[in-house]
Formats: C-alpha cells, sequence, structure tokens
C-alpha cells in the first residue's frame, strides 16, 4: 500500500489533496469538518482587510445534463476580520497539528505585508499563500490578478514577504496571462518557495436573454467572473507543465484546476505538481470526495507498484514536446469494431462534415460485415477507408460505445523524421518535399 | 380513469432528450412509417425550442399526440433506438407526446399553409387516422379536402376505439379540430353509399381517397351467439369513449374471446374498470397471439386470467336467456368445460369491407382477403383518380401506417393533380443521404425485431 504523505517546500503533507483557498475554506466550522473528512491540507480563504461581497456571486456553464461543468465566482476575498480568521486559525492548527493550514493572504502595501505575515506566523500556520490571482473586484483596487500579471510589482510584493515570513511561502498565480513560465520566475526572483496554479480565468458563464444581463445577475447588472471547474482543468494542466518544464524554475507546485476525482488529481502529479488543490467539486459534492481521492490515487499507485506519489510526480513532463520534434512518419488510422458498433453513424458524419471524408456508409450485405448489435436490417454501417484516413482522432472521440473506435497504429516503414529534421534534411536536399495533401 | 403513460415534466423531458446521441441517419427514423425526423425534434427539445420539435413532428404525422399515445414504439422507434442494445432506449413516445402536449396546451399553431390555393378538390370517404393523414397533407399542399364521415365525430377508431388508459378521446378530436384548422372540411353523418353515392363523389372531385377502414366485429357462429350479454369488444370500448365511465355496462365475471390487441385492451379495460374477474379465452397457443407481449404482460400486470387453446363451441343460457357461460373444447387434450360470464365480449376481428367496397365502386379490385389493391407507395388503385389507404388497403395496421398511407397517397395526388411531384418533410437529421438505403421511413418503413 503505497504512502500518501508528501513534502512540498518543506511543508509535510499526510496526503497531496487540500482545499484551495475559497468558500469552503472560509471559517474553523468548514476546516474542522474538511479535515475530518481525510483532507491533507487547507489554504484558508484570502485574508486582507475585510471587504463587503455582492448578491449574487456565483454562475455555472451546464452542458445538458452535466451541471457546474464550468463554474464563476465574483465573491472577494474574506468577509470577516483578521482577527477572527486568525484566532480560528490557530484554533484548528491545534486540534488538526499534522495536517497543513496555509493563510492565503492578500494586502496593499509593504507594512501590511509584514503584519498580516507576522500575524499567520503568530497563529501556527504551515505557510503562506500570496493571492496574486482573483481576476474580479480585487483586481480594480490594485491587488490580485492585477499584481500577478504584473512579473515587477509580483516580485517586489513577494520580496516584501520574504523579508519576514519563515514558513514556506507560496506564490499563486493568475492564468489572465500570456506566458505563465514569465509570473513564476517572478516569483521565484522575489524569493517565494513555491507556486500554486492557476487561479480563476475572467470570465462571463451565460447570459439571460430576456434582460440581457449576464449572470451572476446583482441588480440589473453583472461583472467579470473567475472562472473554474471541471472544464478549465485542460488549461491548467497546460499551464503546470509549462511551469514544470522550465529549466530556469524548478520550484515545487501546487496545481489547481477542475479537479473532481483521483484520476484528475494523477494527471497533475504527472505533469509536476506535487500537491493538488480542490474548491469547486467542494462546493458542488461536499467536503466527502476526498475519501475516493485517496483510495483512488492509492489504488492508482499500488497497481503502478509505485510506494509514493513522489515517484509520479513529473513522469508525464518529458513527454510534452514542440510540435516541431514530433515524428512526422507516425502513422495511424481508425478501426471500427463492427461487432460492438451499435450504427448511429456519428463517426461518419463527424469525418464527412467535420474532418477528412473517409468513413463511408455501406451496404453491410455487400461488405458481407453484417449486422451488429444495433442496427437494423438494410442499415448502412459506416467503413474506413484506411488509405485516406488521417488518423486524426475525431470519430474515436464521437463515438458513444468505448472501445468500438480505436485508433491503430500502421508500422511505419520510413525512419522517424520530426519537422525540424525535415527542414534541415529539405536545406540540404537530403529529402524530396512531402507533397501537399490533395 | 388515467392514461397509462404519465406526461414528462419539463426537467424530465429535458433530461431525456439529452440522452439522444443525434445519430445521422437514424434508425428511428426508418422505423417510422410516417418518417418523423426523430433526432431533430429531440434535439429541439434539448435545446428548448418545444413548439419548433412539435413542428418537426406535426408536418411528418398530423397524427403525432396520438401515435405519441397509442404506437407500439417497442416495436417502431424505440425498438429500432441504437441505445436499446446495450442501454434503455430513448423515450421517443414520450418525448412526442411532451412536444405535441405542449403546443395543444397553448394553442400554439406550428403548420403553415401555402397562401395559393390550387382550386383542386379532393373527397375522402372515412374520417380515420388514414383520411386525417391524407387531408391534412393535401390542405398543405394547397388543395381543398372534404371528408365524409359517417359518425357524428372524426377520428375512427383514434375516438372510438383505443383502450381509455391508453389514451383518452380528447386527444384524438383536439387532433380532429387541428386538421379542421388547415381548411380541411369535415362533414360528418355523411354516410357514403347510403346518403350519396360513390359515383357522385367520382364526378364532383377532382380525387377521391378511400378510407373507411374495416368493419364492426365479426362473429363466433356458435349456438345461443345472439342474445343478451353479448357484445363485440370494440363497441363495448366504444361505449368507455362515449359514455361517463360510471354508466358503462361492466359484468362481474367479464369474458373476452380473441387474442389481438383488441382483445387485450377489453379484458384490461374491464379490469380496471372494476369487473371483479375478467378472462380472455384464446382458441391458440400464447405464443401464437398477435397482441404484443407488452400488452399481454399489462393485462397481467391487472390480475386478468388467461386461457389457451380454448375453442368456444357453445354459448350457454340459463332458463330465461340470461348467459350463463361458455362451454370450450381444448384444442390438445379435447376435454369440454364451461368457463361462467355474465358478459361476453367478442374481438375476434374486424370484417373487411369487400362488400361496401364494391357498391361504392363496382369496378375497383378487390384481393381475395376483401382489401383494396394499392400501390404501398402512391395508394394508387386500379381506378384512375380513385386512391385509397388505412385498414381498407392494408387490412388493418397501426394508427401510424395508416397516416402514411394517407400521407403518400395525397402527395401522389398532389403529382397527378399538377404535375408536380410533392417535396417530402425534410429530415435534416439524414442531411446528404440522397439515396434512402432502406427508406426513410415513410416509403419503406423498417420493423425493428420485436424483443
Amino acid at each position: 500500500m503505497a504512502d500518501l504523505s508528501v513534502t512540498f517546500a518543506g511543508i509535510r503533507s499526510p496526503n497531496p489533496f487540500w482545499l484551495a483557498s475559497g468558500p469552503p475554506t472560509n471559517t474553523a466550522y468548514q476546516a474542522h469538518r474538511a479535515f475530518e473528512a481525510g483532507w491533507g491540507g487547507i489554504v484558508w480563504k484570502t485574508i486582507g482587510e475585510p471587504t463587503p461581497n455582492v448578491a449574487s456571486r456565483y454562475s455555472a456553464l451546464r452542458l445538458g445534463n452535466k451541471r457546474m461543468v464550468g463554474f464563476n465566482n465574483i465573491e472577494l476575498i474574506s468577509d470577516r476580520s483578521p482577527e477572527t480568521n486568525f484566532r480560528e486559525l490557530k484554533e484548528v492548527k491545534e486540534r488538526w497539528p499534522d495536517r497543513v493550514l496555509i493563510a492565503s493572504l492578500m494586502t496593499d502595501t509593504r507594512e501590511h505585508w509584514h503584519d498580516l505575515i507576522r500575524r499567520g506566523e503568530d497563529a501556527g500556520v504551515d505557510g503562506f499563500e500570496l493571492n496574486f490571482g482573483c481576476p474580479h473586484g480585487m483586481c480594480e483596487r490594485g491587488m490580485g490578478s492585477a499584481v500577478g500579471q504584473n512579473p515587477d510589482v509580483a516580485e517586489k510584493i513577494t520580496s516584501w514577504v520574504m523579508e519576514v515570513a519563515s514558513k514556506p511561502v507560496i506564490v499563486k498565480l493568475t492564468p489572465n496571462i500570456t506566458d505563465i513560465t514569465q509570473a513564476a520566475r517572478a516569483a521565484k526572483r522575489g524569493g517565494a518557495n513555491a507556486i500554486s496554479l492557476i487561479n480563476t480565468i475572467r470570465s462571463i458563464t451565460q447570459v439571460n436573454l430576456d434582460n440581457f444581463v449576464p449572470e451572476p445577475y446583482v441588480d440589473g447588472a453583472s461583472t467579470h467572473g473567475g472562472y473554474c471547474g471541471p472544464a478549465v482543468k485542460p488549461i491548467a494542466l497546460n499551464m503546470v507543465q509549462n511551469c514544470a518544464q522550465d529549466t530556469e524554475f524548478g520550484l515545487p507546485i501546487s496545481g489547481i484546476g477542475g479537479i473532481s476525482n483521483w484520476r484528475d488529481a494523477a494527471e497533475f502529479l504527472a505533469l509536476g505538481a506535487t500537491t493538488i488543490q480542490v474548491c469547486t467539486a467542494v462546493m458542488h459534492h461536499g467536503f466527502r470526495i476526498v475519501e475516493d481521492m485517496i483510495d483512488g490515487l492509492s489504488a492508482y499507485l499500488d497497481s503502478k507498484s509505485m510506494e509514493s506519489p513522489r515517484e509520479l510526480v513529473g513522469r508525464a513532463v518529458p513527454s510534452l514536446r514542440k510540435w516541431e520534434d514530433l515524428n512526422l512518419n507516425f502513422k495511424r488510422v481508425a478501426r471500427i469494431d463492427h461487432d460492438t458498433c451499435i450504427g448511429c453513424n456519428l463517426c461518419h458524419i463527424a469525418c464527412e462534415d467535420g474532418a477528412h471524408q473517409c468513413i463511408d456508409l455501406l451496404d453491410p450485405e455487400t461488405t458481407e460485415i453484417g449486422y451488429g448489435p444495433g442496427r437494423l436490417m438494410g442499415k448502412s454501417v459506416p467503413v474506413v477507408r484506411e488509405e485516406d484516413c488521417v488518423g486524426c482522432n475525431l470519430c474515436s472521440l464521437v463515438c458513444p460505445v468505448d472501445g468500438c473506435v480505436s485508433m491503430v497504429e500502421i508500422p511505419s516503414k520510413a525512419a522517424p523524421m520530426s519537422w525540424s529534421q525535415y527542414q534541415s534534411r529539405l536545406s540540404k536536399c537530403d529529402i524530396e518535399p512531402i507533397p501537399a495533401h490533395p | 380513469m388515467e392514461e397509462i403513460h404519465s406526461p414528462l415534466n419539463d426537467q424530465a423531458a429535458l433530461a431525456e432528450s439529452q440522452r439522444c446521441l443525434y445519430c445521422y441517419d437514424a434508425p428511428c427514423i426508418h422505423a417510422c412509417p410516417t418518417g418523423i425526423d426523430v433526432p431533430t425534434f429531440i434535439k429541439k427539445i434539448a435545446a428548448g425550442e418545444v413548439a419548433s420539435a412539435a413542428k418537426t413532428i406535426l408536418t411528418a404525422n398530423i397524427l403525432g399526440a396520438s401515435c405519441a399515445r397509442v404506437c407500439p414504439t417497442e416495436v417502431l422507434c424505440e425498438g429500432a433506438c441504437v441505445l436499446g442494445h446495450e442501454y434503455e432506449p430513448i423515450q421517443i413516445g414520450r418525448l412526442q407526446r411532451h412536444a405535441t402536449d405542449f403546443v395543444a396546451a397553448h394553442g400554439i399553431s406550428v403548420l403553415k399553409m401555402p397562401a395559393e390555393k390550387s382550386g383542386f378538390r379532393v373527397a375522402i370517404i372515412g374520417g380515420g387516422p388514414a383520411g386525417l393523414g391524407c387531408a391534412a397533407e393535401l390542405a398543405q399542399l394547397g388543395h381543398h379536402a372534404v371528408i365524409f364521415e359517417k359518425e357524428p365525430n372524426a377520428g375512427g377508431l383514434n375516438t372510438r376505439g383505443v383502450a381509455y388508459y391508453k389514451m383518452k378521446p380528447r386527444v384524438s378530436l383536439d387532433e380532429v379540430r387541428l386538421v379542421e384548422s388547415l381548411g380541411v372540411e369535415i362533414r360528418t353523418g355523411v354516410n357514403v353509399g347510403e346518403d350519396l353515392t360513390g359515383e357522385e363523389l367520382h364526378s364532383v372531385y377532382d380525387a377521391v381517397f378511400v378510407a373507411i377502414g374495416l368493419g364492426s366485429e365479426s362473429h363466433l357462429g356458435i349456438p345461443s351467439e345472439t342474445g343478451p350479454g353479448v357484445r363485440s369488444a370494440l363497441d363495448f370500448i366504444r361505449d368507455i369513449h362515449e359514455m361517463p365511465l360510471e354508466e358503462v355496462a361492466i359484468g362481474k365475471s367479464v369474458l373476452v374471446i380473441g387474442g389481438g390487441n383488441t382483445a387485450i385492451d377489453a379484458v384490461n379495460q374491464a379490469k380496471r374498470l372494476g369487473a371483479p374477474s375478467a378472462t380472455l379465452a384464446y382458441r391458440r397457443k400464447e405464443v401464437d397471439m398477435s397482441a404484443y407481449t407488452f400488452e399481454v404482460a399489462l393485462a397481467r400486470a391487472a390480475e386478468c386470467r388467461m386461457v389457451f387453446e380454448a375453442k368456444p363451441v357453445e354459448v350457454v343460457r340459463d332458463v330465461d336467456g340470461n348467459l350463463a357461460g361458455v362451454k370450450f373444447i381444448h384444442s390438445s387434450s379435447g376435454q369440454e368445460w364451461i368457463e361462467p360470464c355474465d358478459q361476453l365480449l367478442l374481438a375476434i376481428g374486424q370484417p373487411k369491407q369487400d362488400s361496401l367496397l364494391k357498391k361504392l365502386f363496382p369496378a375497383l379490385e378487390i384481393d381475395a382477403q376483401g382489401c383494396v389493391i394499392t400501390d404501398p407507395l402512391t395508394g394508387r388503385t386500379s381506378l384512375p383518380k380513385i386512391f385509397s389507404g388505412g385498414d381498407c388497403a392494408n387490412g388493418g395496421k397501426e394508427v401510424v401506417n395508416a397516416v402514411g398511407d394517407g400521407k403518400k397517397a395525397a402527395m401522389e395526388i398532389h403529382r397527378m393533380l399538377t404535375g408536380k411531384p410533392a417535396t417530402p418533410t425534410k429530415q435534416s437529421s439524414r442531411q446528404g443521404i440522397t439515396r434512402p438505403p432502406s427508406g426513410a421511413g415513410l416509403w419503406n418503413p423498417v420493423r425493428p425485431p420485436n424483443h
């Protein structure tokens, strides 16, 4: 059985599953419930000068029968006083000494940053997270993503914090930036011990088509919110991997963005995160979801004969390359298993209208394919014209039956050749140009 | 008595519609004898466009609301659903009901009529599903259709002959009003053959569509059959539709003879309306029943009794002539017994209409079974200008087949009158399919296997 404990920037955590700073980490009451459920760590909802909030605060993207595929909020940092927050942090840490408690902070002047850090250390927290990420409200006051989007300012403020902090400091990055590694490097230059990412993405989830006010609705108006939830996972994975691959960076990463289950978490670890943080999934289903994350990750590590999540961290990072380094001679084609094909023809229409027109609808009798499980007598069957298939995956993605369309590798006689190799061979007149697709 | 399948509420309909895969060239369309573009209407429900969904349904099948209730979807669209093999098929019938009920309840008219009328007039004999289907299509093609209906209300068996727990007559009567709203003229209480002749219609109208259905119930031809207590199952069902339920005569011990869907409807209705005992007797084995297996299961669930291989030999009456039972002989053992009853309902098939047909159009060719000989793709008969469809031509099929027959005949009448082919209803979800490989439902409905 794998030992799930990890050490992140010197902070020991019984498992890599932390709660991200947000509505679920607002009070001691919630923290006790979260630790009872099994969470390894909590990043407390951002402490700063308490701010009033508006009603309403959240909106969501719904896809078919799936609710909250994406989620958006305009809630600001803690509306409770620093006194209350630090008192509760102390109380929680005393009751749960083996768990990780991080204070998320946001303020403005050097003096204010110093004050918050000192009070956090007095409360006994294990570390700090600097909120340079919130893209709504606080950025209008020169904080949050307004800091994160300006690497020089982020570096400066980080260095102020490092003047007094004795505990590890994590800088939380905003994704609302062109090159995330610039923000990561700025945090490092400022002296940070680690980064966490991504914070939310500036967004509008939906427009009410009766009153023309987007959600969330606040007295006839709305504002840009921070987007999160399952839909942002691909963006977060990309940015985590970018930082993990950046050789100039090299600090520990806490991965955040759309994590709902152990599999999502494992993907973040494989792309370079040491811990992961969850918020939206808990807002949807409660703290109890960590049970499945612990069991699932543990079973997965066992199945891979890994003794610790450390062995998983970064495993997939090197396989991400530049496009120009991918092998142009790699061939794969789609193959349809007609014994499991139910005859929906979605592969055909996707290929026909959306890709490369290489899946034909043929007569099942003349093709000797016969009738699969779901096909009506006389109804045509989709058949891939392999010589024209470019191996794009689209049909296998739209197919509703698992395993029915598989992408099969066709061994290539040609040696691997990337675009950059191709370019250099072309310049040496060592190779004929690859003909354009007809 | 409520309809057995409850309507879907908005959220349930939305959730169910979102399960639909939106197949390309979907098998449900091939299985529908009116070729409703099922994936398209379901996609519209999923997008919150319920009225537009109803438009897709009703342009293909004017009786979409009743078909949503009475179609044996298990052997039609839902039986063909690609999700039926490993999972649950989409509840197409209930979604169709959701959409058609929506426009009916809100009084939304979704069908567009051509501004220019052709001036052609078509007579339709019989206001059942085939006649209504033909009339609605003709009206939408710009022609004037006149339906001659002998009963006080049009709708045919949909109004009078469908078990009440499947569909209330209101649904059928609403559909009749929908057809009238398209400009179709319905003359009720007119008995063609008595009140006016076929020849009169033939000479006055530009075309005639014969959709007279089948006759009323056949007889057993055994001793003491005529007399109190014995009636046709269809008449019994008709009473349920036309009378207050508490006034419908229900025996204490009801016996139904027959093995088809009307027999099942009758025994089921009798039991559900409070008969302490309701028995179905069929002369052959259970596997030979023409009733749908799910209908038989429904009757069993209502605690109806069933006896098989029961060949009726005599109706038994007491000294006063009151019904006491039926004497049967068991086909394989030869054993005789008396099945006691105080109400006997006969559901042994509707007779063909050959004598009426001969009276209407003496030269019309009729097959050995007594059905009008037609080209099933066009409804053409042996006589020019005379078309036919529905039960009197197909021998007795589903409501949806009758609507399809009427629609196809209307399109052929249009072609004959104008010289231009009628464009079939667009099936968006099959866009680009130039040749219907196995029919798109309307032209060549494919019957999925009965599971």
